[in-house]
Protein backbone atom coordinates (compact mmCIF):
# COMPACT_ATOMS: atom_id res chain seq x y z
CA UNK A 1 0.00 0.00 0.00
CA UNK A 2 1.30 3.57 -1.23
CA UNK A 3 2.28 5.75 1.68
CA UNK A 4 -0.93 8.08 2.89
CA UNK A 5 -0.36 11.60 1.71
CA UNK A 6 0.56 14.09 4.48
CA UNK A 7 -2.79 16.37 4.51
CA UNK A 8 -1.48 20.06 2.61
CA UNK A 9 -3.17 22.99 4.47
CA UNK A 10 -5.41 25.21 2.42
CA UNK A 11 -6.02 28.37 4.25
CA UNK A 12 -9.11 29.60 1.72
CA UNK A 13 -10.81 27.25 -0.66
CA UNK A 14 -11.02 28.48 -4.12
CA UNK A 15 -14.38 30.44 -4.44
CA UNK A 16 -15.54 28.95 -7.59
CA UNK A 17 -16.42 25.24 -8.14
CA UNK A 18 -15.57 25.38 -11.44
CA UNK A 19 -15.00 27.21 -15.09
CA UNK A 20 -16.52 26.29 -18.36
CA UNK A 21 -15.27 27.52 -21.61
CA UNK A 22 -17.65 29.16 -24.16
CA UNK A 23 -17.62 29.61 -27.89
CA UNK A 24 -16.27 26.05 -29.21
CA UNK A 25 -17.84 23.85 -30.91
CA UNK A 26 -16.48 20.64 -29.29
CA UNK A 27 -18.84 18.42 -27.76
CA UNK A 28 -18.79 18.25 -23.67
CA UNK A 29 -16.07 16.64 -22.19
CA UNK A 30 -14.80 15.15 -19.00
CA UNK A 31 -13.81 18.30 -16.78
CA UNK A 32 -9.93 18.48 -15.64
CA UNK A 33 -10.36 18.05 -11.73
CA UNK A 34 -7.73 20.70 -9.89
CA UNK A 35 -7.53 19.77 -6.61
CA UNK A 36 -8.03 22.62 -3.74
CA UNK A 37 -4.33 22.27 -3.14
CA UNK A 38 -2.88 22.39 -6.09
CA UNK A 39 -5.21 26.17 -6.99
CA UNK A 40 -3.70 26.65 -3.16
CA UNK A 41 -0.07 26.37 -4.44
CA UNK A 42 -0.83 28.35 -8.11
CA UNK A 43 -1.88 31.22 -5.65
CA UNK A 44 0.92 31.10 -3.41
CA UNK A 45 3.66 30.77 -6.19
CA UNK A 46 1.78 33.22 -8.67
CA UNK A 47 -1.00 35.45 -7.35
CA UNK A 48 0.62 36.01 -3.62
CA UNK A 49 4.26 35.60 -5.28
CA UNK A 50 5.81 33.78 -2.58
CA UNK A 51 8.81 31.29 -2.83
CA UNK A 52 8.31 28.04 -2.92
CA UNK A 53 9.73 27.54 0.43
CA UNK A 54 7.80 30.27 1.92
CA UNK A 55 4.53 28.52 0.05
CA UNK A 56 5.40 25.14 1.49
CA UNK A 57 6.16 26.30 4.89
CA UNK A 58 2.48 27.52 4.67
CA UNK A 59 1.07 24.76 3.41
CA UNK A 60 3.12 21.98 5.83
CA UNK A 61 4.72 20.02 3.27
CA UNK A 62 8.30 20.07 1.80
CA UNK A 63 9.74 22.58 -1.14
CA UNK A 64 9.85 19.02 -2.85
CA UNK A 65 6.35 18.27 -2.52
CA UNK A 66 5.20 21.57 -3.15
CA UNK A 67 6.79 21.70 -6.47
CA UNK A 68 4.98 18.97 -7.56
CA UNK A 69 1.75 19.64 -7.03
CA UNK A 70 2.57 23.31 -8.31
CA UNK A 71 4.11 21.79 -11.39
CA UNK A 72 0.60 19.65 -11.96
CA UNK A 73 -1.66 23.09 -10.67
CA UNK A 74 -0.27 24.41 -14.56
CA UNK A 75 -0.20 21.42 -16.40
CA UNK A 76 -3.91 20.52 -15.52
CA UNK A 77 -4.46 23.86 -16.34
CA UNK A 78 -2.67 24.24 -19.46
CA UNK A 79 -4.41 20.90 -20.49
CA UNK A 80 -7.82 22.54 -19.71
CA UNK A 81 -7.07 25.33 -22.15
CA UNK A 82 -5.93 23.51 -24.97
CA UNK A 83 -7.69 20.71 -25.18
CA UNK A 84 -11.03 23.03 -24.33
CA UNK A 85 -12.19 21.15 -21.01
CA UNK A 86 -13.81 22.59 -18.14
CA UNK A 87 -11.93 22.64 -14.72
CA UNK A 88 -13.35 21.21 -11.68
CA UNK A 89 -12.61 22.42 -8.53
CA UNK A 90 -12.03 19.21 -6.61
CA UNK A 91 -11.34 18.45 -2.25
CA UNK A 92 -8.29 16.26 -2.75
CA UNK A 93 -6.05 16.08 0.19
CA UNK A 94 -6.66 19.37 1.46
CA UNK A 95 -6.47 20.56 5.56
CA UNK A 96 -8.42 23.38 5.91
CA UNK A 97 -8.76 25.93 9.23
CA UNK A 98 -11.62 25.24 10.86
CA UNK A 99 -13.36 24.11 8.07
CA UNK A 100 -16.84 22.49 7.97
CA UNK A 101 -17.77 20.05 5.46
CA UNK A 102 -20.68 18.97 3.92
CA UNK A 103 -21.79 15.27 2.83
CA UNK A 104 -23.72 15.47 -0.66
CA UNK A 105 -25.11 12.25 -0.22
CA UNK A 106 -26.78 12.56 3.40
CA UNK A 107 -26.02 16.41 3.84
CA UNK A 108 -24.79 15.94 7.31
CA UNK A 109 -22.22 18.98 7.90
CA UNK A 110 -18.59 17.98 9.58
CA UNK A 111 -15.68 18.92 10.59
CA UNK A 112 -12.34 16.60 10.33
CA UNK A 113 -9.69 17.32 12.92
CA UNK A 114 -6.54 16.29 12.77
CA UNK A 115 -6.13 12.75 14.19
CA UNK A 116 -8.57 11.33 11.64
CA UNK A 117 -7.16 10.61 8.47
CA UNK A 118 -9.96 9.09 6.33
CA UNK A 119 -11.44 12.55 3.98
CA UNK A 120 -15.44 10.81 4.38
CA UNK A 121 -18.43 11.60 5.82
CA UNK A 122 -19.04 10.20 9.17
CA UNK A 123 -22.30 9.58 8.96
CA UNK A 124 -22.60 7.41 5.71
CA UNK A 125 -18.93 7.10 4.93
CA UNK A 126 -19.56 8.80 1.63
CA UNK A 127 -16.30 10.41 0.03
CA UNK A 128 -18.79 13.09 -2.58
CA UNK A 129 -17.84 15.88 0.20
CA UNK A 130 -17.32 19.55 -0.22
CA UNK A 131 -16.53 22.38 1.63
CA UNK A 132 -19.31 24.53 3.54
CA UNK A 133 -19.48 27.90 1.74
CA UNK B 1 -14.60 3.95 18.04
CA UNK B 2 -17.49 5.83 20.34
CA UNK B 3 -19.71 8.34 19.15
CA UNK B 4 -22.21 10.58 21.03
CA UNK B 5 -25.66 10.85 19.64
CA UNK B 6 -27.36 13.64 21.32
CA UNK B 7 -31.07 11.91 22.39
CA UNK B 8 -34.38 12.84 23.57
CA UNK B 9 -34.77 10.25 25.73
CA UNK B 10 -33.31 7.13 27.03
CA UNK B 11 -34.10 4.86 23.91
CA UNK B 12 -32.84 4.36 20.38
CA UNK B 13 -36.31 5.13 19.52
CA UNK B 14 -36.96 8.33 20.82
CA UNK B 15 -36.36 11.26 18.25
CA UNK B 16 -32.64 12.82 18.19
CA UNK B 17 -31.88 15.76 20.17
CA UNK B 18 -30.64 19.04 18.27
CA UNK B 19 -28.92 21.11 21.20
CA UNK B 20 -25.95 19.59 22.40
CA UNK B 21 -25.35 21.05 25.53
CA UNK B 22 -29.43 20.99 26.45
CA UNK B 23 -30.03 17.80 25.20
CA UNK B 24 -31.74 15.51 27.88
CA UNK B 25 -29.43 12.48 26.91
CA UNK B 26 -26.29 11.16 25.63
CA UNK B 27 -26.23 8.21 23.71
CA UNK B 28 -22.64 6.63 23.08
CA UNK B 29 -22.60 4.33 20.33
CA UNK B 30 -19.55 2.00 20.06
CA UNK B 31 -19.40 1.95 16.36
CA UNK B 32 -17.73 -1.41 16.30
CA UNK B 33 -20.50 -3.60 18.26
CA UNK B 34 -22.97 -1.36 17.91
CA UNK B 35 -24.18 -1.43 21.23
CA UNK B 36 -25.94 1.88 22.65
CA UNK B 37 -25.55 3.47 26.07
CA UNK B 38 -27.56 5.80 27.72
CA UNK B 39 -26.19 8.64 30.08
CA UNK B 40 -28.58 11.18 31.87
CA UNK B 41 -27.37 14.97 31.29
CA UNK B 42 -26.93 16.41 34.28
CA UNK B 43 -26.37 19.97 32.89
CA UNK B 44 -29.48 19.87 30.42
CA UNK B 45 -30.91 22.47 33.09
CA UNK B 46 -28.11 24.45 33.78
CA UNK B 47 -28.20 28.35 34.38
CA UNK B 48 -24.73 28.57 32.26
CA UNK B 49 -22.10 26.77 30.38
CA UNK B 50 -24.02 23.56 29.27
CA UNK B 51 -22.05 23.27 26.33
CA UNK B 52 -18.43 23.28 28.43
CA UNK B 53 -20.08 20.30 30.73
CA UNK B 54 -21.39 18.70 27.59
CA UNK B 55 -17.71 18.47 26.20
CA UNK B 56 -16.31 17.99 29.06
CA UNK B 57 -18.71 14.63 29.77
CA UNK B 58 -18.13 13.98 25.96
CA UNK B 59 -14.36 13.75 26.85
CA UNK B 60 -15.23 12.11 29.52
CA UNK B 61 -17.42 9.46 28.19
CA UNK B 62 -14.13 8.41 25.71
CA UNK B 63 -16.47 9.79 22.60
CA UNK B 64 -14.34 10.81 19.06
CA UNK B 65 -17.66 12.53 17.63
CA UNK B 66 -20.45 13.85 18.24
CA UNK B 67 -23.90 13.85 16.41
CA UNK B 68 -26.31 16.70 16.86
CA UNK B 69 -28.49 19.97 15.64
CA UNK B 70 -26.00 22.50 16.35
CA UNK B 71 -23.14 23.58 18.77
CA UNK B 72 -22.58 26.36 20.81
CA UNK B 73 -19.32 28.53 20.10
CA UNK B 74 -17.95 27.30 23.83
CA UNK B 75 -19.08 23.99 23.00
CA UNK B 76 -17.14 24.24 19.30
CA UNK B 77 -14.11 25.47 20.77
CA UNK B 78 -13.54 22.92 23.23
CA UNK B 79 -14.29 20.29 20.86
CA UNK B 80 -12.17 21.20 18.26
CA UNK B 81 -9.07 21.62 20.67
CA UNK B 82 -10.25 17.41 22.11
CA UNK B 83 -9.94 17.01 18.07
CA UNK B 84 -13.33 15.86 18.84
CA UNK B 85 -15.63 15.45 15.42
CA UNK B 86 -18.58 17.63 15.25
CA UNK B 87 -21.32 16.36 13.22
CA UNK B 88 -24.56 18.51 12.68
CA UNK B 89 -27.68 16.91 11.42
CA UNK B 90 -29.97 19.50 10.51
CA UNK B 91 -33.14 16.44 9.57
CA UNK B 92 -35.38 15.29 12.02
CA UNK B 93 -34.16 11.62 13.24
CA UNK B 94 -34.81 9.11 15.27
CA UNK B 95 -31.69 8.07 17.33
CA UNK B 96 -32.05 4.71 15.52
CA UNK B 97 -32.36 6.24 12.00
CA UNK B 98 -28.61 7.78 12.71
CA UNK B 99 -27.06 4.40 13.82
CA UNK B 100 -28.64 2.65 10.55
CA UNK B 101 -26.94 5.34 8.87
CA UNK B 102 -23.58 4.84 10.34
CA UNK B 103 -24.05 1.22 10.26
CA UNK B 104 -24.41 1.82 6.45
Amino acid sequence: MARPKSLRKVVKPPGFKGYKPYGHQQRRQKPVDLLYEEYEALKLADYDLMTHQEASEIMGISRATFARIYERARRKIARAFVEVKEIKAVYGHALLDKSWLVCNKCFARFTIPETITERNCPVCKSYNIETVK
Amino acid sequence: MKTLITSTADTVDAPFDKRYGRAAWFCILNEETGETTFYKNENAEAQGGAGTKAAEKTVELGAQKVISGDFGPKAKDLLEKFNIQMVIIEEDLKVKDIVERIKG
